[in-house]
């Protein structure tokens, strides 16, 4: 699989405030690729930029092979493009919109398909308004695939949705990518970009601060994994040598045995060959959103820093 | 149909369907024009230059629905899409800036020759009108100071940053010109200096361009080279305003929140 997007020290200032300082990464074909960032961090700069929406005042950018500033038009036939904070007019019609829109990329896929696939159609003569928040976005999904787009940008597509829909959206995020589409996911939610990404990239302060799948991400930058359990009077010293256990401590009456990547199989296999089959044992994971707290939080990386 | 005319097309009917953003435009104009000529009549007066009040006015009221559209209805609708973020949308469908001016523009010339014929129509059944000397210079100064109006309504929606500034200074633009334009009181009746304000406002220049042909009192070609280089400037400082960037950044140019 090639990459269709390479983004090489990417920079963009607005007046004095440097919102993309250093960013650089690249998205595979056919993959769900996460900009994971706090509001400010400059994910939707980033994005804005890949789009052509805006121009980046230093690094390099190819979209599809495509420099989005000077081969603007020719990339925006192959993007589709759901952004923040954009709306219709009030009055406008669902039919309508997706019939404009479709008119800008002639050859594309049949709009009332589109329109009946993200369930629309018995919405089609609603005004823009008059829609609820999860059939705007599913709009806004429908609209960004009128030109049979070969890399979708969805810019917080899931903000202010209420959760059952936020599901709903998830199942169209994924129903994007089958149909052969690479998609730029920009989030501010971990669980979004834990159950969806294939990889992520963290943003933070206009700089990529770490780049890996979730669970890599979660297995470098998590901490350890804290395997627990009731050891019911037994001695169990014999977890010390076990490989991948880096540390083993009571906590009341349960042992906590904490390490990384297999330990839960290790150290279950050790307990068993000894003749301990504890009914409470259980693993504790670090969570994208720990890793995401522990690579972005500045105060956080200043105790570290000087502990 | 292409995106241009489907654009045209949306627009006339969003319009359609909220009538209440051509109110203004409509009825301003008709309801002071009505009052105007009920209180002057149709009695030739000096101080309308020897015509009666209506034939003084209902010239006038044409540029008054000029000025209403290109003044507040379009900078304030214009400045209104771009605060939602329906230009930004369109511009990432490669929906070129140039085609979504180019939709305003028609939809709006349109909206002024309908504001017109509706004064013109009610205007002459109400009153005893007098036909214009030059119908063809009539229509002449009432398109070219529709396009320059236009161009200045779609530069007014580039510049202003909310529907609520666009508004603001329509108003502001508004009045002023309304009343110091010969559409208020007759030019032959204001102070020196206030005639002096008048010679400078554009909207001065198409009351005199639609009111001179008609009533048969000159040429309206100064009015008319001076309007189209009105509209000229406008449409050139409309396009800077909008070329920035990739794509034309102006809409893009505020800082994200």
């Amino acid at each position: 699989m090639g990459s269709v997007i390479e983004v090489d020290n990417l920079r963009k200032r607005y007046g004095s405030h440097m919102a993309v300082e250093d960013v650089s990464f690249q998205v595979l074909q056919g993959e769900i690729f996460g900009l994971l960032g706090r509001n400010g961090a400059g994910k939707t700069t980033t994005v804005e930029c890949l789009q052509g929406l805006r121009r980046a005042d230093g690094g390099r950018v190819r979209v599809l092979g495509l420099d989005p500033q000077r081969q603007t038009q020719q990339l925006r036939r192959r993007i589709g493009c759901q952004l923040q904070e954009a709306a219709l007019p009030d009055r406008l019609k669902v039919w309508e919109a997706l019939d404009l829109f479709a008119s800008l990329a002639p050859g594309g896929p049949d709009w009332r398909v589109l329109m009946d696939q993200w369930g629309l159609t018995d919405r089609r003569t609603a005004s823009f308004a008059g829609l609820s928040g999860g059939q705007r976005q599913r709009l806004f999904v429908a609209l960004a695939l009128v030109n049979d787009p070969e890399v979708v940008f969805l810019d917080e597509l899931t903000q202010g949705l209420d959760p059952a829909a936020r599901r709903v959206a998830w199942e169209l995020i994924r129903a994007i990518r089958e149909r052969g589409a690479t998609v730029v996911l920009v989030t501010h939610y971990m669980d979004e970009a834990e159950q969806l990404c294939d990889r992520i990239a963290v943003v933070d302060g206009g700089r990529v601060v770490a780049s890996d799948t979730p669970q890599g991400l979660i297995s470098r930058f998590g901490g350890p994994i804290k395997v627990t359990f009731t050891p019911d009077g037994h001695d169990v010293r014999f977890l010390q040598d076990v490989t991948h256990v880096q540390a083993v401590r009571r906590r009341g009456d349960r042992i906590e045995a904490e390490g990384t990547g297999p330990v839960l199989a290790l150290v279950a296999a050790e307990l068993v060959a000894h003749g301990l089959v504890p009914g409470d044992l259980k693993v504790e994971q670090p969570t994208l959103e720990e890793v995401f707290l522990r690579l972005t939080d500045d105060q956080a990386r200043h105790r570290e820093a000087a502990p | 149909m292409n995106t241009l005319a489907k654009l045209v097309w949306i627009e006339v009917k969003l319009f359609a369907r909220e009538p209440i953003a051509v109110v203004f435009a409509f009825a301003f104009p008709l309801v002071v024009l009505l009052v105007l000529a009920g209180v002057f009549g149709t009695e030739p007066d000096p101080s309308f230059g020897g015509v009666g009040g209506v034939d003084y006015y209902v010239p006038g009221y044409l540029a008054v629905v000029i000025a209403s559209i290109g003044l507040i209805g379009l900078p304030v609708h214009l400045a209104s899409l771009r605060e939602r973020g329906v230009l930004r949308r369109l511009r990432a469908s490669s929906v070129s800036m140039t085609g979504v001016f180019g939709a305003q523009t028609a939809v709006h010339v349109a909206m002024a020759a309908a504001g017109g014929a509706l004064l013109l129509v009610a205007a002459s059944l109400l009153y005893d009108v007098r036909a214009p000397s030059s119908v063809a210079g009539v229509a002449l100064g009432f398109g070219v100071g529709t396009l320059s109006f236009v161009a200045l309504g779609l530069l007014l929606g580039s510049l202003a940053p909310t529907a609520r500034a666009a508004q603001g200074i329509g108003l502001v633009l508004f009045f002023p010109m309304w009343l110091l334009s010969g559409a208020g009181p007759p030019r032959e009746m204001m102070t020196q200096t206030m005639r002096q304000l008048s010679d400078l406002l554009p909207l001065t220049r198409v009351v005199t361009a639609i009111q001179e042909p008609w009533l048969g009192t000159g040429s309206n070609l100064s009015e008319l080279s001076l309007l189209a280089a009105l509209g000229t400037a406008a449409v050139a400082l409309t396009a800077w305003r909008n070329a920035e960037g990739p794509a034309g950044a102006a809409t893009l140019r505020r800082k994200p929140a």
